[in-house]
């Protein structure tokens, strides 16, 4: 469970989290949309601590992890990340990729750990590419690397930022495809999209953000049919 | 012209003798700069601002004098500080080590700051500590970006470590000179020692591509 309490989070003058509050619950899919430069993905980078939030407490399983004396490393063992534009490490295999951090960070044996990352890429289908290179891959293949090499770590929340927005369309689907069978497992899922379809069909509730505010949050099927600010209609009136 | 190579020819396994004096400490000096240098530009870019303001003042330093200045300054004032009697071998290690350590750190300061900064985010959210960061997932792709700018370092001082023959170590180039002086003819031993450090830094050169070519593996 994450539990998000006023925060905020400015660079120099600019505010870019305007007190934002809200509690995500055990196996929930939040969709978090809004225009470019609504904070989303600072949002989503607070949770993980890969920004530091100005004001305001983030809880991770009643843990507070916005206390100085946190050990950020500890933390995000059990956050995974996904990234836009995937940062697989090129000097290393596919299975490498996967199979790296569980052995440095969790000290599991390496047997183990390929074994984890053999089973991983099964399931995101790419077991014949566990010795190539990320250069030699697809947009597509190499972001279902990415979501193998974070769920390697058996994490307990995923997040995912605009997982597809660097994807050619066609490798789109192969990539939200997965983020399905992954939602259908029961992980706690925080997605940065632009997917207003996976939005739709996935996610248990929709986060919209806009200038840095937390505008309205509530199911898909209500926020797409009708909004109850004007900000949210007037961005879902240009994007649909 | 008044050339006669058969003159030297007696001398050959003096002045060859002095490759093995040369490699030695070249080697043992590129190994000190590559691994001081490298904990230099780790300084250079760390949040901590004492360690930064010290590598800079390193840098500066070493990069701002002589190195000539810098190696008779190690033979000759430490004995007079401190009593202790350092051989031109450790003055010419110290010297040539720490010198070329303010380049080098330069040059993987540069190569470090040109990798993705998502790749430390990527280390950093799979909860991968600093060190094995940096060791296994930053310094390799930066290595393999500076190869090219390091290769010509290690050339440089392979060529200016000459300068040692002015502190009296036995290297190529005083051999060279003592052949020369011992003969009255300058011309041909220090052709011979040209010769030797061409080929010298053709195999460097050699070696780096070797390395090089082998880095790509991944593209």
């Amino acid at each position: 469970m994450i539990k998000v309490k006023e925060l905020s989070k400015q660079f120099g003058e600019n505010l870019v989290l305007n007190n934002i509050s809200t509690t995500i619950n055990q196996g929930e899919v939040v969709a978090v949309i809004g225009p470019s430069g609504s904070g989303k993905s600072t949002f989503l980078r607070c949770l993980n601590l890969l920004e530091e939030p100005t004001a305001g407490d983030i809880f991770i399983h009643d843990q507070e992890i916005t206390l100085p004396k946190t050990n950020k490393l500890e933390v995000r063992k059990n956050i995974g990340m996904v990234f836009q534009h995937f940062h697989l490490f090129p000097h290393m295999t596919v299975l490498d990729n996967i199979t790296y951090a569980p052995q440095k960070v969790k000290q599991i044996p390496k047997s183990e750990a390929v074994e984890i990352g053999k089973d991983l890429l099964s399931k995101v289908g790419l077991t014949e590419k566990e010795d190539a290179y990320p250069n030699q891959l697809s947009g597509g293949q190499k972001q279902r690397v990415a979501i193998a090499r974070a769920l390697a770590m058996d994490p307990g929340i995923m997040l995912f930022d605009e997982p597809t927005s660097a994807l050619d369309p066609e490798m789109v689907k192969e990539v939200l495809d997965v983020m399905k069978d992954l939602a259908q497992t029961g992980m706690t899922m925080v997605v940065v999209t632009h997917e207003m379809n996976f939005a739709k069909e996935v996610a248990d509730r929709i986060m919209f953000l806009d200038e840095g505010k937390l505008m309205e949050e509530g199911d898909p099927a209500t926020f797409f049919q009708q909004p109850k600010t004007t900000r949210a209609q007037d961005f879902l009136g240009k994007i649909l | 012209m008044n050339l006669d190579f058969s003159q030297i020819v007696p001398y050959i396994p003096f002045i060859l003798e002095g490759i093995w004096a040369t490699l030695k400490f070249v080697s043992v000096s590129i190994v000190v700069g590559f691994v001081l240098g490298t904990l230099l530009a780790l300084c250079k870019i760390t949040k901590i601002p004492g360690l930064k303001a010290l590598a800079d003042a390193y840098t500066s330093i070493f990069r701002g004098t002589p190195l000539i200045l810098q190696l008779m300054l190690i033979y000759f004032a430490i004995p007079q500080l401190t009593g202790y009697d350092i051989s031109p071998f450790l003055s010419a290690i110290m010297a040539f080590g720490l010198n070329s350590a303010a380049y080098v750190s330069e040059i993987i300061r540069a190569g470090i700051l040109a990798v993705d900064r998502g790749q430390t985010e990527a280390a950093e959210a799979l909860g991968i500590p600093y060190k094995p960061m940096m060791i296994n997932i930053i310094l390799p792709q930066a290595l393999k970006n500076i190869l090219p700018a390091l290769m010509n370092e290690f050339i440089t001082l392979t060529k200016e470590s000459a300068l040692v023959s002015t502190i009296g170590y036995l290297d190529l180039m005083r051999r060279a000179q003592i052949v020369g002086a011992d003969l009255y003819r300058n011309f041909e031993p220090l052709l011979f020692a040209g010769l030797i450090y061409w080929i010298m830094v053709f195999i460097l050169t050699k070696l780096g591509s070797l390395v090089e070519r082998r880095m790509r593996y991944s593209d």
